[in-house]
This record gives C-alpha cells, structure tokens and sequence, in this order.
C-alpha cells in the first residue's frame, strides 16, 4: 500500500467488546462496499466478528463497550498494555452509555431484578478513561461506518484526527431540516458533539447526546431554552442522563 | 426595465414547460410548526403542484444553491510519481422561483466578494450564471427589517421579479434570458389597469413594515462599544451552534479540508460554510484558538455584518431578513442586538 510513492505501514488492528450491545463492532463489520479497501488498509489480528482466530500482536485496540466487572478491569488493562493507541469505541466506551441507566438505583437491586436467583459480581458503569488511559474516542450510538473508516485513513497516515468541537445544529441546518423545536420537541442538538450529519433530528427525532457534549456546551442557556419551552424538569433530566453524556447538570 | 404581465394559468405553464428540460428550485413545506404553521425549504420541485407561491419565509435562505454548504473543488488522482488535478467548474443550469428581495440583494452583495474582488470565486461564478432567477413580491413579515437594510426592493440581480397583481402576476424583466422565457409562453403587454394595480400593491407592501433598525450610526457605534457589556450580555446566551450563519443569506465564512479515499489513490479537497460563531473556526494549526470566548465571537460576527462590510463595500452585509433570529434558540436577533447596542450609547 502506497500513497504518492510512500510505502504504508498496514496498522495491525483488534476490535475488542465489553459490556455493550456489540453494535459499534456491528458496524465496523457490516458494510460490505468498503469492507475490501477496509482490510487493504488495515491488518485484522483480532476481532471475533470476522475471525475465529485471534492473537494479541496489535498496535491499535479499538474498544466497545464500557467496564462494569472486576474481570473486565483485568481484560482491559491488559489491553491497554499491548495496544500502543486505543480508541475507545462508542457512547458505551467514551460516556458509560444506555448502560448507565444502571447507575441510578442501588446496585443490589438491580443485581436482584436483572439476575434474579444467579446474582452475578457487577459494579458500576465505568467508562474506559474511568479504568486505563485512553488516546481516541470515536463517539455515537452506534458509530458512522464512515466516520470510522476516517479515523482509520487518518491513523495509516499518522494524522491525528480532528473531530467537530462544533454541535449538532451546524450540520442539521446544512440539511435545510425544520429546527425540532419549532415542531415541540426536545433536542440536545445545541449542546452536543456534531459529526452525525444530525441524523436523528433528520429523521424528525430529538438529539439524546449520544456523541457527548460539544467542546464549549452552553448548558445554561440551553437549561433557560428548555425550561421556557415549558419541558419539565423531569422529561430534561432523563434525556440529559440518558446517554451520561452531560454529567451534573440536572 | 421592461414589464409585462402573464396570468396565474399561463404562469404555471412557463414553470411546468421549463421543468421538462430543467431543475427547478422553489419554496415549498414539509413541516409545520407547533402552532400548525408551514414550515417552508428552498428545495427542487418534482411538480408545479409542489411550489407554494403564498408562502412567507423559508427557514434557510437558498445562498446554498451558490454556496452549497459542502462543495468537492478538486479531485486529485495520486500516483507514485506525483498528482493529476481535477477541477470542474460546469454545473447544469437551474431556475430558482419565488426567491424575496432580500434574497436577491444578498446574491448582489456575494457578487461583490465572489465576482468582483481580486480573486473572483469560479465555483460561485458558475452557478450564478447558470442559475436563472424568478422573484417574487411579499408582504413584509413582522420581523422583516429588510426596509432599514434598504433591500426590500430588487432592480437587479435577477432575471423576472414578479408581483401577484391578482389575476395575474406583473413581471419585471432584467436579463435577456428572463426575455426569452417569457416570450415563449404567453405573456402581455402591461395595461394601464395593470400598472394602477401593481402600484397599489407596492403601496400596500411599503405601508406594512413593522421592524425597524436604525443602522445609520452602527458602524460607528461597533467600534465606540466594541468593549461594551452587551456584547457578554448577548454571548453569555449564545449556544455557538452556527444556526445563525448556516440559515444566514450573506455569511459565507468557509473552511477547506482535504480527503483521502481509503485506497489512499484519490484525494478530494472540499470547502465547506463555516460559521464564526463555532469554536473550531477560529483554531489553528498547533491548536492556537485566537477567539475562545462565544461572546467575542458573536460581537465578530456582527462586526462583519454591520461594520467590516461597511468599510469594504459601502453597505451592510446583513440584508434584514431575520432568519437568523427566527433560527436563534436563544433569541439572539440584530434587531435586539442592535437596539440594546443604541440604547447602551444612548444611556
């Protein structure tokens, strides 16, 4: 692999799962008209999506999921050890995610109600800069194929990748869509990380900051917006916690 | 200038026969907001039935139809021994209907950047001479402040501006290309009941504005407050969401990045409209951020639109459309910006 006479260095990559859906790997796997300049670009070593065969000689971990058992915290930091760049993968990596839900009852009920009678050793959601230091997060809920497939010519190319600091709004109104406000509802739109060609609010659905927050979020003026729109303090809150992509502000 | 007349029936002829061979862009909704109020785009029409000619205002001004939000400016075929450039200035010839006086002055005001400075833009240049123009006549909105930015009339800058007369639409002529279009379907000669129409209706339009700015002394007064609290008053709401700029007619801040295919064998470099609003604007290489804080970003933007444009073109840049205060979650408006700004001066 070549770029204007420079011979590439094929990164050698793993994909690693922890507790999540599996969907940010999904995607990684699933779009079959790039998938071969994909693997041209790239060495797989470890990713059991595609392969059953495995080993641990990787120079860039991408990681989904976020950490919730001891077992996890060993998995990962061996990992971290072995990755020499490791890019945190998804809400669940990068924020704690739908999994965070968990986070707001006493864990032994939640233990109780989900285990049942085969309790299970679980902790709180941690996200994966909470356990071992992390040097990218790819955000969103689940992430772009496209954006992933960036990160990755950015990566061969040693370019550090620049994500949007700027919110969603910038390109949803670059899509002509009407504001969802002015159609009643709730967007987090204003205050998180753009980059998701405002998909949902495309599609007439409220942002729930599955990206996180952007760079400089002005949560006071959205809060004032929201509360002036006469949305209760409650319907904010779970949309704000939703993702725990805004931590403390409601 | 010449006028003539055509009825509302021979009208629709014209759109649809020129939508046989051509793409037509017009004002129509999909949404309505929570008061049931349409919610209008400047979006390609697939019918004549599509184009809604009472409509009031479209959220997004049709600047992108010249200054598309992302634009491909060179594509690149990388070699071992080096690159071949592409670059593409064609683009099919397309008609805008329905487009406001303000829209029209704001296209006459990038032409001063885009045709007429030292470095015209070709990109631009392409589309603006391949884009024929259909105005149309309104009644102001409200908020509509175009009066005080002196744009609520059009004389150039398009090529048939149409007034809604009744029966019939009066039609100014500019170009000969609007000359031709019109000739082909049937249109008349302008009669004198015409004419006592058409000033009524323009009599009524100029009686009906609302808002008004007093911009004779802002140039003045962006730099006598430059470091006035007002400034923080406004930027402490602002989100710096660029919602403002993206719906803007005028703003046309841009920044350039370039793309790699996945093969690593093409490039692409691409402009995209930017907003100075946005944080990331003002970054540079080596992670510098020349204006961090939202509120000397927002006085900046105002200082571009009432005060830089001023100096380099003798006219404001802001056409007084307020889409970007209608888009403005935190109600952030020139009017209001601008009165706050007056009243600081005056106190």
């Amino acid at each position: 692999m070549k770029y204007l006479g420079i011979t590439l260095e094929r990164p050698k990559i793993g994909v690693f799962g922890f507790t999540g859906c599996e969907g940010c790997q999904l995607q990684i796997a699933n779009k079959e008209e790039t998938l071969k300049n994909l693997f041209n670009s790239i060495e797989v070593v470890n990713f059991r999506e595609i392969s059953s065969d495995g080993c641990d000689d990787y120079d860039v971990a991408f990681v989904e999921g976020s950490i919730t058992t001891e077992s996890e915290v060993t998995r990962l930091q061996k990992i971290r050890n072995q990755a020499k760049i490791l890019v945190a993968i998804g809400a669940c990596a990068c924020l704690g995610g739908v999994n965070n839900l968990k986070s707001r009852f006493p864990l032994s009920d939640v233990v109780k109600e989900v285990y049942g009678m085969h309790p299970v050793d679980t902790g709180p959601v941690r996200r994966l800069q909470d356990v071992v230091s992390v040097d990218i997060d790819l955000p969103g809920c689940p992430i772009s194929k496209s954006e992933f497939e960036w990160l990755v010519r950015n990566l061969v190319l040693g370019i550090k990748p620049q994500f949007p600091q700027y919110p969603v709004c910038v390109e949803c109104k670059q899509q002509l869509n009407s504001c969802v406000f002015d159609m009643g509802m709730m967007c987090l739109g204003p205050v998180t990380r753009g980059g998701c060609n405002a998909i949902c609010p495309r599609n007439r659905f409220g942002c729930w900051g599955c990206r996180g927050h952007s760079e400089e979020a002005n949560f006071e003026s959205l809060m004032r917006i929201l509360r002036e729109r006469g949305f209760e303090d409650e319907h904010i809150s779970e949309r704000i916690n939703f993702f725990n992509a805004f931590n403390g502000i409601l | 200038m010449l006028f003539k007349t055509i009825t509302k029936e021979n009208f629709r002829n014209m759109i649809e026969g020129i939508m046989e061979n051509n793409e037509v862009i017009g004002p129509k909704s999909r949404d309505r907001d929570t008061k049931g109020a349409k919610i209008y785009r400047f979006l390609k029409l697939n019918s004549f039935d599509e184009l809604e000619m009472d409509y009031t205002r479209s959220y997004s001004s049709p600047k992108n139809y010249f200054l598309p939000f992302k634009e491909d400016l060179a594509t690149y075929d990388l070699r071992d021994t080096g690159w071949e450039q592409e670059i593409r200035y064609t683009i099919h010839p397309r008609i805008i209907v329905g487009m406001r006086a303000c829209d029209i002055n704001a296209l006459l005001k990038l032409d001063q950047v885009m045709l007429k400075s030292q470095y015209p833009n070709p990109y631009y240049s392409a589309r603006r001479r391949n884009t024929v123009i259909i105005g149309l006549d309104h009644e102001p909105l409200e908020d509509c402040f175009c009066r005080s930015m002196n744009t609520d009339t059009a004389f150039h800058g398009f090529d048939l501006f149409m007034t809604d007369i009744g029966e019939k639409y009066f039609v100014a002529i500019n170009s000969d290309t609007g000359y031709m279009i019109l000739n082909r379907f049937d249109s008349c000669e302008v009669g004198e009941e015409d004419q006592l129409l058409y000033k009524e209706v323009r009599g009524r339009i100029e009686s009906k504005f609302k808002t008004q700015v007093d911009i004779t002394i802002v140039p003045e007064l962006m730099d006598l407050e430059f470091e006035s609290d007002v400034w923080k008053r406004w930027g402490d709401k602002c989100l710096s969401c660029g919602s403002c700029a993206m719906v803007c007619p005028t703003c046309y801040c841009y920044g350039i990045e370039e793309d790699i295919d996945l093969n690593f064998d093409k490039a692409t470099k691409r402009r995209f409209l930017y907003s100075c609003n946005l944080l990331d604007f003002a970054t540079v290489a080596g992670g510098h951020n020349f204006r961090p804080e939202a509120h000397i970003r927002l006085k900046y933007r105002y200082y571009h639109q009432f005060r830089g444009f001023v100096e380099a073109f003798n006219q404001s840049l802001c056409v007084g459309c307020n889409r970007c205060g209608k888009a403005c979650l935190a109600g952030i408006s020139p009017k209001a910006v601008i009165d706050d700004l007056i009243g600081t001066e005056k106190r």
